[in-house]
């Protein structure tokens, strides 16, 4: 099959963004919490992004950013989909009390904005990836169960889904062998979107000062770091920001692909 | 007579690319080298299984080509111009004017949120054909003649507030309304109730011939395309088998093709006498939960083993609800199930691993009783592992014997659902049910979504399997030549009770009752003139009227 161009590029740059993000202390050609250079100068053969607020290397802390950022993210959205996408195939599958309360738990932690909770919990509990990982995860969940529940609830009603239950499958057949193959290909697609909102929630979360804390770095906190930069007309803030925006879209590119890739799949739906 | 002409199509070629997964686009002919006369006021039948290019030659009277399809080669000379080639002008100043069209499925056609009136004399006004006034009393005058109730009043109700048989009436209504000069009809009363198409059938018949329009009326039941049409083209595979007047088609037809779609119904099946029953249903009476009426009302019947219990009703009858609650799947309310000796549980949850198994289902639509994402080994191989055990290598050598038994052979254990065709699904299906080594087999219309020569195959093939296995059939269906050709014992099922019930030979004949005499004359008979015969000795009036 043949490879479309926008998923050539969106392969080649997600691709290099890991590479970049697994073998960043290889490349990183200085520390990451090292002043180095002077104050917000600007590029040159030997800082070839510039330095930034306090002189560190800005290329190195974008590289080390990539791993942190990359890692955090992927990590929450891949607990945000085990989670949300589980329980949402359950409460769809069981219906009845089951999918009340989870539904209605869901309700409740989804009329309070994410952030605020997420500010709450994080100036109670310890700073550390671990539990921000799971504060992001566990917040992202609810909007992949809501989702989840939708299109497993058109296909639970499907009649191979009946003849599983008749033959006397239990749950966790019907969840993973006869939902879950269907449900693949809008997952797919919101799993590019929530991976992308991920960056944007911990870049938001560092920007306010709750995120990942130095010496670590992640490409939402050195924009914070370096806004103050704008005023001079210093582009330090916008690296990390370009960075993003570029992450996002190869992503994206991906998961588009991705997409039409498993629906087009024999016996898609689409096919 | 050449100025009597009103569509006339030479050497048409219609083509389409077609996007087989994993594997580069490519171009296919779905119809090549028709050639089709028609003249004013003839009606004229295209008949052929599903695939045969019918509704696609129907669509090309109108120069129209379906998501992607091209008329590429070939003339369409609608009253003396050719319209192949026309622009989108000409094309939309003709169509719905001179030419109108009836879909299968109105209630898929019709906009729910439009009053009937506006939708049916829509095309009339757009085309400047009526005034509003004149529209519209046109379209009261269609009503009555189409038989509609309270035609005065018919149009200000919305398409929910009508049953299917009197939307589909409605939709002719629509296609008539302009005046024009040629209806298509494409499978009109295919998704009617038997007893509802002979209304429709009528209606449409009369309708035609009291407008003098032409028209091409697409179906795939030879039966009910003899009642209608002055001539009749059978289609195979885009191409033309045979074409003639209805008289020299049903009675003299020269091409085997032709020969098989006439005798298709002949299937017959000697009754098995009475014996001890394998499943005993007692007085069961069953409603859906949040609803305050009975599905089933009091339906005592019982099925001896390696016989077959055909369940006969329209939609809505409760035949398929009778199927629920002997699956487990709709706890009966009142009454019980005796299987083999046991009282089932009237919940799924209640029931044994060995409950489950010995009651097996098939579906009316095979397509979604299939997970797209498994291959046909995994779903013939899922109940071998699941019931028995069964793994690796085992699993495999049963999985083609099952394969065998459904005459299937080799190769397809790998294969998708969406690779396998119509027919073939249905018989993964068989085949998954055969797995589980099931005392009794329910099947749910099973061939009623198939070609009649392929839904024939299917019949023989569970008839086989019969002979071979034992297995009691509990046939549900509205469909009274299957019924004749399968059933030992027969029940009739109307309005959730068992009007008649018996050995096929007491049932199928007289005296009969009213419902049982509607139904059984419903069916549409390979004769030219049945269908003002029957309408002339009716009873009552069919249930979704």
């Amino acid at each position: 099959m043949r490879l479309p161009l926008s998923a050539l590029i969106g392969l080649t740059f997600t691709s290099a963004f890991v590479f970049i993000a697994v073998f960043a202390h290889l490349i990183a050609p200085y520390p990451i919490d090292l002043s180095v250079g002077k104050v917000w100068e600007g590029p040159s053969a030997e800082y070839w992004l510039g330095t930034d607020t306090i002189g560190r290397d800005i290329l190195s802390r974008l590289i080390y950013g990539a791993q942190i950022t990359i890692f955090v993210a992927l990590a929450a959205s891949v607990l945000s989909f085990s989670l949300g996408a589980f329980f949402g195939f359950l409460a769809a599958v069981k219906g009845g009390w089951i999918d009340q309360l989870l539904s209605r738990g869901v309700d409740l932690m989804m009329a309070i904005p994410a952030l605020i909770v997420a500010l709450v919990l994080l100036s109670v509990l310890p700073l550390n990836l671990t539990v921000l990982i799971l504060v992001i995860g566990v917040l992202d969940s609810t909007r992949v169960f809501r989702l989840s529940r939708a299109v497993a609830a058109d296909i639970a009603v499907m009649d191979y889904v009946e003849a599983a239950k008749l033959r006397g499958e239990g749950g966790v057949w019907v969840i993973f062998r006869e939902i879950l193959p269907n449900a693949l290909s809008p997952l797919v697609a919101e799993f590019g979107l929530r991976f992308i909102f991920a960056i944007l929630f911990i870049s938001t979360l560092s920007f306010l000062g709750l995120g990942i804390q130095p010496p670590l770095a992640d490409w939402g906190g050195m924009v914070k770091e370096n806004k103050d930069g704008l005023i001079y007309g210093k582009a330090a803030a916008l690296l990390p920001a370009g960075a993003i925006a570029a992450l996002a879209i190869s992503v994206n590119l991906v998961a588009d692909w991705v997409l039409t890739r498993t629906s087009s799949l024999k016996g898609g739906r689409g096919g | 007579m050449a100025d009597d002409t009103l569509l006339q199509i030479r050497g048409l070629k219609i083509e389409a690319t077609s996007y087989p997964p994993g594997e580069p686009p490519k171009e296919v002919t779905l119809v090549e080298g028709v050639d089709l006369t028609l003249a004013r006021g003839r009606v004229m039948g295209l008949i052929g299984e599903s695939g045969a290019g019918k509704s696609t030659i129907g669509l090309a009277a109108m120069a129209y080509g379906r998501g992607g399809v091209r008329l590429t080669g070939g003339t369409i000379r609608l009253n003396g111009r050719d319209i192949r080639l026309a622009d989108n002008r000409t094309l939309r100043s003709l169509r719905g004017k001179e030419v109108t069209y009836v879909a299968q499925s109105a209630a898929a056609a019709f906009n729910p949120a439009k009053r009937l009136m506006e939708q049916v004399t829509e095309a009339s006004l757009a085309h400047g054909l009526l005034s509003k006034p004149e529209a519209e009393a046109r379209a009261i005058s269609l009503f009555d003649k189409l038989g509609l109730p309270d035609p005065e009043t018919f149009g200000d109700r919305y398409p929910h507030q009508v049953s299917g048989g009197q939307l589909q009436r409605a939709m002719t209504a629509m296609a008539l309304c302009p005046r024009p000069d040629l209806v298509i009809f494409d499978e009109p009363t295919t998704a009617l109730d038997v007893t509802t198409q002979i209304d429709v059938l009528a209606a449409i018949k009369e309708a035609i011939r009291d407008t003098q329009v032409a028209a091409l009326y697409i179906t795939h039941d030879l039966a009910v395309v003899a009642q209608v049409s002055d001539e009749i083209m059978v289609l195979r595979h885009g191409r033309m088998i045979e074409v003639g007047p209805t008289e020299t088609i049903i009675h003299d037809p020269t091409q085997d093709y032709t020969k098989a779609l006439v005798s298709v119904r002949g299937l017959d099946h000697a009754e098995k006498p009475p014996a001890e029953p394998v499943l005993r249903v007692e007085g069961v009476t069953a409603r859906y939960r949040g609803t305050t009426f009975d599905v089933l009302k009091n339906v005592t019947v019982d099925l001896p083993p390696g016989q077959t219990l055909a369940v006969v009703g329209e939609s809505g009858s409760g035949k398929s609800t009778l199927a629920r609650v002997i699956t487990g799947l709709l706890p009966a309310t009142q009454g019980r199930i005796t299987f083999a000796g046991r009282e089932l549980s009237g919940d799924l949850k209640g029931r044994s691993k060995d409950d489950l198994r010995e009651i097996q289902m098939i579906y009316q639509m095979a397509d979604t009783a299939m997970n797209p994402r498994q291959t046909v080994g995994t779903i013939i191989g899922r109940p071998l592992e699941f019931y028995f055990g069964l793994k690796g290598a085992e699993r495999d050598a049963r999985v083609q014997d099952l394969l065998d038994q459904i005459e299937m052979g080799k190769g397809f254990a790998d294969r998708y659902p969406a690779e396998l065709s119509g027919g073939q699904k249905q018989r993964v299906c068989i085949a998954r049910a055969l797995a589980a080594d099931p005392k009794l087999i329910i099947c749910d219309e099973v061939t009623s979504a198939l070609d009649p020569l392929v839904a024939d195959g299917i019949l023989k093939l569970l008839l086989n399997l019969q002979a071979e296995a034992q297995g009691a059939y509990l046939f549900i269906t509205h469909d009274l030549a299957t019924v004749r050709a399968i059933a030992d014992k027969i029940a009739v099922m109307f309005k959730g009770e068992v009007v008649r019930y018996g050995q096929k030979s007491d049932v199928l004949a007289p005296p009969f009752d009213d419902y049982t005499d509607l139904l059984l004359s419903s069916v549409p008979e390979m004769e030219i003139g049945w269908l003002e015969k029957v309408i002339a000795h009716r009873k009552m009036e069919s249930a979704g009227n």
